[in-house]
């Protein structure tokens, strides 16, 4: 089955030249070619600030769009990767060995299964 | 070789070895996750190089070393990278040493009992073996028992967080240990078992998939403990194979619930309970009998008579009593009390079960109350008997269960409809 591991951070944390922060970023590549490697990674994405992103919507047929997402929290979304794993467990424990899971954390979303019924809310 | 014949061999390689591969994975390398990344591993490993130098004459091993060597090598670059401490470096060493063992099964025995550890909550040791020993994934373990997927997979993390936290040993017992640590394998296998044979909630009422991995678990553990055979991992076999004879008849066509009464008793595994009654047997030859013996004998009693009316009661109520010494429990007393109806009539049979639920703990119990409307029907108290449905039908979820409950209303309601005629007319 595939997930997308959603990685969230407080880029101050990421991006402040700290010992920590400098070791996490090291590990990003060493990492992603140990998981391409394995066949676990089926794609990644790392994602830019906030501040260079725009946010759209279409109501009543009229488009709108404004600067950046909503900053409610501090941590933000800082990019994704695609895995390719046996099932939750599997895949809880591949995100968890991503080097961002030391300074943010990380969410596993199950793709969408479509011979399954949609959820009804 | 063709990449599909390798594709295939690989395959049939992880249906029939993955969970011995991991299982002697952990013990070498001494947890679950480096485990599961080194089988990880050796599996890519093989999807690269099967097909161009074909399949190796013993997968298991090869997979075993693979994964092993893979996931070494990995923790050395990562030693040299973090310029770890040579101390690191000799335990590096020190676990690169193991031979993969001669008896492969063993290490499934070791998982089973750290999977089943008492020392777990008792949801997550059902989680864990049906995972780790039993190959299902999350998702079918929380399709089974109807739980939310992140819940079972919250469990397993927790119960595998413990495990490494408490360095739960990985190993089968002592012969000192053995009785108590059994105890819980066994109820972790039977409690698999009953979800499969008689679930809770949901549309079937039967899970094959999970009696039979229960069946194969204590065939697991009767193979491979050591002699003496311990009667109740004997007395647990031969009880789910009796009870598992009869499934085919238990539910219809439409899926409705057949009560043992009116089983067809021509189509129950003749073979199954021929192989069950060998089973039990030795287990009664072993002279000390358990629940789960005594269990099997009752279930053997059922499976051997030829209809409800020719079944030996009188003995069946006598291995209730002694069960219900040896572990008594309110079930068992519910049980034994409808026994005794069969016996002596259906109003000993009431003021049997009415003892037993005026206990109390059985209140919310459905059957219980299922088992006394049964009695005042065949008492034709129908006023009572319909009063003790209604209430069984309110405590039952299982939708089988549900539709034989409103079934027997629907009838007493007629029954009532043409007393009440006949009344009329005299």
């Amino acid at each position: 089955m595939r997930y997308v591991c959603l990685i969230y951070f407080d880029p101050h944390q990421v991006f402040n030249g700290s010992p920590e922060a400098e070791a996490v970023l090291a590990e990003l590549g060493p990492h992603a070619e140990e998981l391409k490697a394995s066949g676990q990674l089926v794609m990644g994405q790392p994602l830019t600030l906030p501040n260079e992103a725009m946010t759209v919507k279409v109501r009543d047929g009229k488009m709108s769009a404004t600067d950046g997402p909503f900053m409610e929290t501090k941590e933000m979304l800082g990019g994704f990767t695609l895995i390719e794993a046996r099932d939750l467990n599997e895949a809880v424990q591949i995100a968890a060995r991503h080097p961002y899971a030391k300074l943010g954390f990380i969410e596993v979303r199950p793709v969408v299964d479509y011979s399954k019924p949609r959820p009804r809310l | 070789m063709t990449s599909s014949s390798a594709r295939d061999a690989l395959e049939a390689a992880y249906r029939a070895e993955a969970r011995r591969v991991l299982a002697t994975l952990i013990r070498l390398l001494g947890g679950f996750e480096p485990a599961e990344e080194a089988m990880h591993e050796a599996f890519a490993a093989a999807a690269e190089q099967w097909p161009r130098e074909g399949v190796p004459p013993n997968p298991y091993g090869w997979l075993v070393s693979t994964g092993r060597f893979r996931i070494i090598s990995r923790w050395r670059r990562q030693a040299r990278v973090n310029g770890a401490l040579p101390e690191l470096a000799a335990l590096i060493e020190a676990q690169a040493e193991p031979v993969p063992p001669a008896a492969i099964q063993d290490d499934e025995l070791r998982l089973l009992f750290a999977c089943c550890h008492p020392a777990l909550p008792p949801d997550a040791r059902i989680a864990l073996t049906l995972r780790e020993v039993g190959g299902l994934t999350t998702e079918e373990i929380a399709r089974a028992y109807l739980t939310p997927t992140p819940t079972i997979a919250q469990r397993i993390v927790r119960a595998k967080a413990k495990i490494k936290a408490d360095a739960l040993p990985y190993e089968v017992p002592t012969p000192v240990e053995l009785p108590e640590r059994l105890e819980s394998v066994l109820a972790v296998i039977y409690l698999i078992f009953n979800e499969g044979y008689a679930a809770t909630d949901g549309p079937n009422l039967t899970r094959p998939d999970l009696s039979s991995e229960a069946i194969r678990l204590a065939r697991l553990l009767e193979g491979l403990l050591p002699d003496p055979r311990d009667p109740e991992v004997l007395g647990l076999l031969a009880l789910m194979l009796l009870h598992d004879a009869r499934r085919a008849t238990r539910v219809d066509p439409a899926g409705d619930l057949v009560l043992l009464e009116d089983q067809d008793r021509a189509r129950w595994d003749r073979a199954q309970i021929a192989e069950a009654r060998g089973i039990l047997a030795r287990a009664l030859g072993l002279r000390r009998v358990g629940p789960y013996v005594l269990q099997a004998a009752i279930a053997d009693l059922h499976a051997e008579a030829p209809s409800t009316a020719e079944t030996d009661w009188p003995q069946i109520v006598a291995l209730y009593d002694v069960l219900g010494r040896v572990d008594p429990s309110p079930v068992v007393a519910l049980n034994r009390a409808v026994a005794l109806g069969m016996r002596d009539g259906a109003e000993a049979g009431l003021a049997a079960v009415e003892r037993v639920l005026a206990g109390g703990a059985l209140d919310a119990y459905h059957l219980a109350h299922a088992a006394r409307a049964e009695l005042l029907r065949r008492l034709g108290r129908v006023e009572a008997a319909r009063a003790a449905y209604e209430r069984a039908l309110e405590l039952a979820r299982q939708p089988a269960e549900r539709r034989f409950l409103q079934s027997r209303l629907e009838q007493l309601a007629a029954h009532a409809l043409v007393s009440a005629r006949t009344s009329q007319i005299e």
